[in-house]
């Protein structure tokens, strides 16, 4: 073994650790929130009668899709500029980038839910004389979300692991503030330890708490 | 928006070189379809592997291998790329360690494969598992009561069953291996991503480079897709779902 850790160096380089972990999460949040909200309207549009609109859902959907994350973050951050004419710096970027990007995923996971209900559901909301936005918000999409909670969960678990991503445009995230504290000591091998611990204990934690949330959800039918 | 198209750039020659533009993209083209095949065969073949154990009557062999699963599934993809190329030539004996830090032919090749395969493996084993334990169980007593033992149980009846069942799923994950193997470009490996981002700081013409690169990447998703297409076609159990018309 050539290695000999000192891990002694984390402890100076904790509060500059938390500030990349506290960007992480917060991109994460915003992510989500972003997403979910985006991604509902865009798996209604999908599912709309109007042909127009449910194509360009579609087309936004599979285009995010198939294209590699780190391509897209880096798309963003070559274009925001361009188009608003001043650099938006990486951290902003990345919230726009994630937002758009997992409103996709999300998008289809709503999709899921919304076909998810049944028809009856949509004719009942009907015949009680209910508006297309009335059935939607108080009977089917409160109905998909119950539905799809788990695997909405497990989409931000993986979105969690993927911000580590803005390595890319160089936004100090967890990962990002691990390598820079690394090189600071000259210890580059602890801190990406450190973070692949962080990592791996949080999203073992969650991906087990979305594993008993799903068992006592489930909706006996 | 003031941008200045230039469509000509991958003709041109690099700064203070012999090459053109776009055989640094052809360069990337060729090391992304290398990864991620050589990533692929080893996914398949440990995935197969610990996803077929982890149904195994053991229970230690089946925990170890949901463990390994975990273990995999729960770091990201970055941070791993990260550990095989800092972290774990250090953990080796002095003497290998020298030869994988010094020697080792294409060691960024080497080991972007090596990760990009084990973290595929782990979501593929998971997989394997889920085909597995969908099929009735009656199909293992009729393995087991036509006197197959269950090494055999599993050679002729469960694996090319679950196999089939798993194709759509398994074609998904083929196409993220082109996209994940993007990650690659930050250990140094000279693929697709690595090379977009040095033509656009070389050239400063970034929208041309990443249209011609997503265009790549769209590319392989296809094949890979039509691919595996085929194969599901090919390969349809009758009387279930999938093999109706």
């Amino acid at each position: 073994m050539v290695a000999d850790f000192d891990f002694s160096v984390l402890q100076p380089s904790l509060t500059f650790l938390w500030t990349g972990f506290l960007f992480s999460a917060n991109l994460t949040l915003v992510a989500m929130t972003g997403g979910i909200v985006f991604g509902t309207l865009l798996a209604m549009g999908r599912l709309a009668d109007l042909g127009f609109v449910s194509r360009a859902a579609a087309a936004y959907v599979n285009l995010m899709r198939s294209i590699p994350l780190v391509m897209v973050i880096l798309w963003f951050f070559l274009v925001i500029p361009l188009i608003t004419g001043k650099p938006v710096g990486a951290e902003r970027s990345a919230l726009i980038t994630f937002t758009a990007f997992e409103a996709a995923y999300y998008s289809e996971i709503m999709r899921a839910g919304i076909q998810s209900v049944s028809r009856g559901q949509v004719m009942a909301g009907q015949a009680l004389g209910m508006t297309y936005w009335q059935s939607m918000g108080l009977v089917i999409l409160p109905q998909a979300f119950r539905n799809m909670l788990p695997i909405l969960l497990t989409q931000t678990i993986i979105l969690f692991q993927d911000t580590s991503l803005v390595y890319a445009i160089g936004a100090k995230d967890l990962l990002k503030a691990a390598e820079i504290a690394g090189k600071n000591y000259n210890r580059p091998m602890e801190m990406y330890i450190f973070a692949a611990v962080i990592y791996f204990a949080i999203c073992l934690a969650l991906s087990t708490l979305v594993k008993r949330l799903q068992k006592k959800i489930a909706i006996v039918r | 928006m003031n941008y200045h198209w230039n469509w000509g750039i991958f003709l041109e020659r690099i700064k203070g070189g012999e090459e053109t533009y776009l055989s640094w993209i052809l360069t990337g083209f060729g090391w992304t379809v290398s990864v991620s095949l050589c990533s692929w065969a080893i996914a398949l073949l440990l995935g197969f592997l610990v996803g077929t154990l982890r149904t195994a009557p053991n229970r230690w062999v089946a925990r170890l291998c949901n463990a390994y699963v975990e273990l995999f599934r729960n770091i990201p993809l970055l941070v791993q790329m990260f550990l095989w190329f800092f972290v774990v030539p250090e953990l080796l004996p002095r003497g290998l360690s020298m030869w994988v830090k010094r020697d080792m032919p294409a060691k960024e090749f080497a080991t972007a494969t090596v990760c990009l395969g084990l973290f595929t493996s782990a979501r593929i084993a998971e997989q394997v598992r889920a085909g597995i334990q969908s099929l009735p169980r009656g199909q293992r007593y009729a393995g087991l009561a036509m006197g197959f033992t269950l090494p055999q149980t599993y050679r002729y009846v469960l694996l090319p069953m679950a196999f089939r069942i798993i194709l759509p799923p398994l074609t998904s994950e083929f196409m993220n291996v082109f996209k994940n193997s993007s990650v690659a470009f930050a250990i140094g490996v000279l693929e697709l991503t690595f090379q977009a981002r040095q033509m656009q700081e070389d050239s400063e013409q970034g929208i041309e480079t990443y249209l011609a690169v997503t265009l790549l990447y769209f590319i392989c998703a296809f094949i890979a897709h039509r691919g595996m297409s085929w194969i599901e076609k090919r390969t349809r159990v009758p009387g279930y779902i999938a093999a109706a018309k």
